[in-house]
């Protein structure tokens, strides 16, 4: 059986429906990346993957296996956060608390869990600092840690790159790279559509009028794909050559393409040169694959 | 007669050994529970559950029924009532708190007004001990302690044994719920705890002055602590060093109670108030 499986879902608050039809079937070690305008519905989609938010109509179920195994959550952050005294290590052990089940002690296994994902996201050497200090990009992180701390099959990523630097954005899309890799599935909901197409194997587009489900390469041959690239491209502009995305001339899927370039010359800028041809080299990779397997 | 054979002597009658070891115990509860009411924007909640518990005692008191079983339940049902109303809720949070509080002070004081009790003394005198804890620590019974004595131990043991899960629940009930924290269950309990705690701090301190109890040590200890279990590891014992501080300066000067535990809460926090920014810079 698939790893999501959506038929003609609706999702509504007291205020009335955020989103209909919506239908997909999402296979193990896929990334998919939910886009779409603010309102659509995308978070609360989210929400009811983890049955944190209820169904109104329709059909969503997620394998029952994946949800034995943990799904790892990284979602918005909340005010409260904003002041709370907690250490990088009590975040990240939170994340153990399936594991954990009723014992009130953690365990050495979930320790040693909270360590390697401190080191794989790079916040060891911070472990004990207290979160409300620290930089917007290591916030995520944290947070990351925790998630893959939750973590079997699934990954459930709730804008993980908002308010982040440029570079924190590049480094944030690596590691949520290295765990697709490595078999874990991908869900993000991102406004972030040039990653989206770079990175991801499937596109979820939710809007008030169209949606639309599919591969990336479907998904930037629709108008929908090409329109959204074109109107959203303008908003990264501040950290990408603003000239190729603002010409008229290219089309929707030239402009989407530019993107992994531009981090290549953000590299030129002191930024991490590595990371950007990664992502190029990663998208080719992912690109074949994906030819491969239609063929 | 030197000070330590005056403390001698004070120390030699139960009512006063009664009078530390509750006041001991309720503000350890009190100092646990405290970081985790200021965590998730619960402050005022003391306030207006302690006037909740005000009204429900002077009922209790029209009534003839012993104040603690009317106001424990009571309370205990508002604060769960106020807690869990989620966003569904008609009124929001602090209004509804605002509303609770001067609603059941205004109908406490009245049935008092109404139907003075015959066997006890003035009318204000009873009123000022349950606002401002003036006499009613120095007045427990055995069985007040020993009720005292239940109800903190299982209110320690629930924060021993859930630690981990009330931290989770505090910091991202989202994320709670997606590990499989059953956050609702544990919100019921945080909110009949808030419920406990509150009446039995109006022993020591009064309603009035219940937040220095409870919200006084949790955000001194966040001055100077970063980590969690820190702060709660600090607030607790603030809390109770101030209550004993408090409650021997009230011996000692013959000070009422509740203001002398509150005016020693609000120096300690000055003093954390003033490391944390020594630290800082």
């Amino acid at each position: 059986m698939a790893l999501i499986t959506c038929e003609t879902l609706t999702l509504a608050y007291d205020t009335g429906v955020v989103a209909s039809g919506v239908s997909f079937a999402l296979e193990r070690g896929s990334y998919l990346c939910i886009v779409g305008e603010n309102g659509s519905g995308k978070s609360t989609l989210l929400r009811a993957m983890l049955g944190l938010h209820p169904i109104s109509g329709g059909r969503l179920t997620v394998d029952p296996e994946a949800r034995k195994k943990g799904i790892g959550y990284l979602p918005q952050h909340t005010p409260a956060q904003r002041d709370f005294p907690a250490s990088v290590r009590e975040i990240v052990r939170s994340g153990c608390l399936k594991k954990q089940g009723m014992s009130p002690f953690w365990k050495v296994s979930h320790k040693r869990l909270a360590d390697k994902a401190m080191t794989r996201m790079g916040i060891d050497h911070i472990a004990g600092r207290c979160y409300r200090e620290l930089s917007g990009g290591q916030q995520q992180r944290v947070l990351l840690a925790r998630a893959f701390c939750a973590t079997g099959d699934l990954i459930l990523l709730d804008e993980p790159i908002a308010g982040l630097d440029p570079m924190a954005m590049t480094e944030m899309y690596g590691m949520i790279a290295d765990l697709n890799r490595e078999g874990v599935a991908v869900v993000m909901v991102s406004h972030d559509v040039s990653a989206a197409v770079s990175y991801a194997t499937h596109i979820l587009h939710m809007g008030k009028t169209t949606s639309f489900f599919g591969t990336t390469e479907e998904y930037l041959a629709t108008p929908v794909g090409k329109q959204f690239a074109r109107r959203e491209g303008g908003s990264y502009g501040d950290w990408s050559p603003k000239t190729a995305w603002d010409a008229p001339s290219i089309g929707g899927i030239l402009d989407v393409r530019a993107a992994p370039d531009a981090r290549s010359v953000l590299g030129a800028r002191g930024v991490s040169r590595d990371r950007g041809l990664t992502a190029s080299r990663r998208r080719g990779g992912a690109a074949s694959e994906r030819g491969g397997r239609d063929a | 007669m030197s000070l330590l054979e005056q403390l001698k002597l004070y120390f030699s009658y139960d009512f006063v050994r009664f009078a530390f070891v509750a006041g001991v115990l309720i503000s350890l509860c009190a100092g646990l529970l405290g970081v985790v009411l200021v965590l998730k924007r619960y402050s005022m909640i003391g306030d207006g559950l302690s006037h909740v518990a005000f009204g429900a005692m002077a009922v209790a008191a029209v009534l003839g029924f012993a104040p603690m079983t009317v106001a424990l339940p009571v309370t205990v049902a508002v604060a769960v009532l106020l807690l869990l109303a989620g966003e569904k809720r008609l009124i929001k949070g602090d209004s509804a708190i605002a509303m609770l509080s001067a609603g059941s002070l205004a109908v406490g004081y009245l049935l008092l007004n109404l139907f003075p009790a015959s066997d006890t003394g003035s009318l204000s005198g009873d009123v000022c001990a349950s606002l401002f804890g003036s006499t009613s620590m120095m007045t427990l019974s055995g069985t007040d302690v020993w009720l005292c004595v239940g109800l903190s131990a299982a209110v320690i043991a629930f924060f021993v044994l859930f630690y981990h899960k009330i931290f989770a629940v505090t910091f991202d009930e989202g994320f709670a719920t997606s590990a499989g924290v059953r956050v609702r269950v544990y919100n019921f309990l945080i909110a009949a705890v808030s419920g406990v705690v509150i009446v039995l701090a109006m022993k020591l301190v009064g309603a009035l002055l219940i937040s220095s109890l409870i919200i006084f040590p949790a955000l001194s200890a966040m001055r100077l602590f970063r980590s969690f279990r820190s702060v709660v590891i600090c607030s607790a014992l603030l809390s109770v060093a101030g209550s004993l501080t408090g409650l021997l300066l009230a011996l000692l000067l013959s000070t009422p109670t509740g203001a002398s535990v509150a005016v020693v809460h609000i120096i300690i926090f000055g003093v954390f108030s003033l490391l944390g920014r020594l630290r800082r810079a």
